[in-house]
C-alpha cells in the first residue's frame, strides 16, 4: 500500500482516562485506505529537544465513509504527552498507513474470533473488530488492564461484539488477568488476535498454541523510521531479524521465537 | 537558476549536491512513495558486506536529545544478494546509486568491492571504515592511519571506479586518516560516520542498547561534523562529502561553505522522508539569491 505524508486536523481530542487521549482526525481530502493492524508515524513538534523521532501509533479506528481516523494515545513519555495534549484544531503530520495488517480471517472457516487487548494495546482491536463485524463475523473482545481507568472505549467495542473485561484490582469486570476470564471456559475459539504488553501477548500466544488455535499478535518494538530503512525495530523470528514496521507489526505466533 | 551539478571525485559528476546517507535511506525504493528519488544527486545504499550479516540483537536504537543512537551492526544479506536481488530494482534509477561497502577483514572488503565493481550501473563505492557497531573490522580500520591505508590500498587495487572513503569521527585527528586515505588512492572522502555513544535506562539500570554502545547521529552531531569537514578540507585535495545531522538547507550550505562538494542527509530522513526535496530547493534558492551561478562555487567559500 502506498505510504502518504499527511497533515490531518484534530477535530476532537477527548480525554478518556489518566493520560489516555482519543484523537479524532479528519482531512479535507479523502484519506488513503488503511487496514486493521496498520499504524501511523506521528511527527511531534515539541519544544523539548528530548523528543526527536516520530511516534508510531496504531490505527484505533478508520472510517472511509466519514473520512475519519481515530488514534488512542497513552501519554507515557514526553513525546506521547505532547501528542495527547494537542488541542482540537491542531494539525498533525503523519506518515500512514504503515506496516502489514491483521489477517482476516486468520484461517479459512474461522468464525469464532477472540480479540485480546491489554491496556492501551486494545487500540487496534476496535478497528479490527469493526472490520470483522463488517465482514459478517461476530468477534469477542477480551480486554484487560490494571484498573478500570485504563479500559477505555468500552461502549465502542460493544457495538461490534461481546466484551469480556478483567482488571487486576477487580475495579471492573472479573478480577485477574485476561487469560483467567470465565468466557474462555464457556467458549472455544477458532482464532485469536492479541495486542498488549509483551508478557500478556506471550501468555496469549502460549494459550493459543497449546490449543492449536492460530494466533496473531501486534508488536510494538521501538522504531525510528517506520518504513524499513533504519532496521532498528527488529524482532527475532524463525527466519532471522525482521523489521516490525514492514513485516509486522502483526505476526503469526508461529513465525516468532516466543514459544521455542 | 544556479547549476546544481557537482563533482565528487574520480569520474563522478552528480546532478545535485544533495544525497542520502547509507543506512538511512534503505535502497531508495523505500522512499519512492514520497518523492521522485531521481532528484537526488546520489543514493548511498545500505552497508553491504561480502557475506550476509544478521546484525545485533534488539534493542538497537535509543532516542537522544536531537538525535538517536543505533547499533544495527550492518545487517544485510550480503553482496551476492545485493547483486542478484536488489541491483535489478535500482540499476535504472536516474540518480547515482553508490554502495556502502564494509567488512571485517581486508580480504572481505576486497571481495565485496570486486563484486560491486562488476555491476555496470554502480559508479562508485563508499568504503565504510567507520562503522562503530561491529566487533571486528568496521571502525577498527578507520581509527588509525595505518589501518585506513591498508584497506584503502587493497580495495584501490581491485576497484577501478570512484572510490569514496567514509571516515570515522572517533579519532583524535581526522586529518591524519584523511591524508592516509588520499595517499592510497581514495577519490573522495565522506565524513562523518556516527559518534560512539551510549544511553542508560535508569529504571532497569541497564544500557538501552543490546551492545551497550552505539553510533550517535542526528542534528546533535552537526557542529562536530562541520568542524571535521572544515579541518579535512584544508588537509586534502580530493572532494569531500559532508555528513552529520543535516536537517535543512542552511545546514547543507554550512557544510558546503566549510569545504564539502556535496552532502548526505541521514537521520533526518526518518523525521521527514521528503526533507531532501526541501533542502535541494532551499540550496538552489540560496544560490540564486546570493548570486552563485553554480552550487559548486559554495564549496570552501567560507571566509575566515
Amino acid at each position: 500500500m502506498k505510504k502518504h505524508i499527511l497533515d490531518l486536523i484534530i477535530s476532537d481530542n477527548i480525554r478518556l482516562g489518566p493520560g489516555i487521549a482519543l484523537l479524532k482526525l479528519s482531512s479535507q481530502s479523502p484519506l488513503p485506505e488503511m487496514l486493521p493492524g496498520q499504524f501511523a508515524q506521528l511527527r511531534i513538534d515539541s519544544a523539548s529537544p528530548q523528543v526527536f523521532l516520530r511516534r508510531p501509533i496504531s490505527i484505533h479506528y478508520f472510517n472511509k465513509d466519514t473520512n475519519e481516523l481515530w488514534l488512542l494515545v497513552h501519554a507515557v513519555g514526553a513525546g506521547t504527552r505532547a501528542l495527547a495534549d494537542l488541542p482540537s484544531g491542531s494539525i498533525v503530520n503523519m506518515i500512514a498507513p504503515l506496516g502489514n495488517h491483521f489477517t482476516m480471517p486468520l484461517v479459512p472457516g474461522a468464525t469464532r474470533l477472540l480479540l485480546v487487548g491489554g491496556g492501551i494495546g486494545l487500540a487496534p482491536l476496535l478497528f479490527l473488530g469493526a472490520t470483522l463485524r463488517d465482514k459478517g463475523f461476530e468477534p469477542t473482545f477480551l480486554l484487560g488492564a490494571r484498573q478500570k481507568e485504563h479500559l477505555v472505549q468500552l461502549g465502542e467495542f460493544e457495538k461490534y461484539g461481546k466484551v469480556g473485561i478483567t482488571t487486576e484490582d477487580g475495579s471492573l469486570g472479573e478480577k485477574g488477568v485476561v487469560l483467567q476470564h470465565s468466557l474462555l471456559n464457556d467458549k472455544a475459539f477458532d482464532a485469536v488476535y492479541a495486542c498488549g504488553p509483551k508478557g500478556m501477548m506471550m501468555a496469549v500466544a502460549k494459550y493459543a498454541a497449546d490449543r492449536y488455535i492460530p494466533c496473531e499478535v501486534s508488536l510494538e518494538n521501538v522504531m525510528a523510521c517506520g518504513i524499513g530503512a533504519c532496521l532498528c525495530c527488529v524482532e527475532d523470528t524463525i527466519v532471522g531479524y525482521k523489521c516490525i514496521c514492514m513485516e509486522g507489526p502483526t505476526f503469526n505466533i508461529a513465525k516468532l521465537k516466543w514459544l521455542h | 537558476m544556479a547549476a546544481l551539478n557537482v563533482y565528487i571525485g574520480g569520474e563522478l559528476h552528480i546532478c545535485s549536491p544533495i544525497t542520502t546517507a547509507s543506512g538511512t535511506f534503505g535502497y531508495g525504493v523505500e522512499y519512492a512513495d514520497f518523492f521522485d528519488i531521481n532528484l537526488l544527486g546520489a543514493i548511498f545504499v545500505k552497508g553491504t558486506t561480502a557475506e550476509p550479516r544478521e546484525g545485533n540483537p534488539y534493542p538497537r536504537m535509543a532516542e537522544t536529545a536531537s538525535g538517536m543512537l543505533n547499533a544495527v551492526g550492518l545487517q544485510n544479506k550480503g553482496v551476492q544478494y545485493f547483486a542478484n536481488d536488489i541491483y535489478p530494482l535500482i540499476k535504472d534509477l536516474q540518480t547515482a546509486v553508490i554502495v556502502n561497502v564494509s567488512g571485517s577483514t581486508v580480504a572481505s572488503y576486497v571481495a565485496c568491492a570486486e563484486r560491486i565493481a562488476e555491476l555496470a550501473n554502480i559508479p562508485a563505492i563508499e568504503l565504510n571504515i567507520s562503522c562503530p557497531n561491529v566487533k571486528r573490522g568496521g571502525m577498527a580500520f578507520g581509527i588509525s592511519a595505518q589501518g585506513a591505508a591498508e584497506v584503502v590500498a587493497a580495495v584501490r587495487k581491485v576497484y577501478p571506479k570512484t572510490l569514496i572513503v567514509k571516515l570515522s569521527p572517533n579519532v583524535t585527528d581526522i586529518t591524519e586518516i584523511a591524508r592516509a586515505a588520499e595517499a592510497e588512492g581514495a577519490d573522495s572522502l565522506s565524513l562523518i560516520n556516527t559518534l560512539l555513544g551510549m544511553a542508560v535506562d535508569v529504571r532497569q539500570r541497564r544500557p538501552v542498547l543490546s551492545t551497550v554502545t552505539g553510533g550517535l547521529s542526528g542534528p546533535c552531531i552537526k557542529p562536530v561534523a562541520l568542524r571535521m569537514v572544515w579541518q579535512t578540507y584544508r588537509a586534502v585535495k580530493i572532494p569531500l562529502i559532508g555528513i552529520g545531522g543535516i536537517a535543512c538547507w542552511q545546514d547543507a550550505v554550512e557544510f558546503m561553505l566549510a569545504g564539502a562538494a556535496a552532502v548526505q542527509v541521514g537521520t533526518c530522513n526518518f523525521i521527514d522522508p521528503a526533507v531532501t526535496v526541501k533542502i535541494t530547493e532551499g540550496v538552489s534558492n540560496y544560490c540564486d539569491e546570493q548570486g552563485f551561478s553554480s552550487v559548486a562555487e559554495l564549496t570552501g567559500a567560507l571566509e575566515t
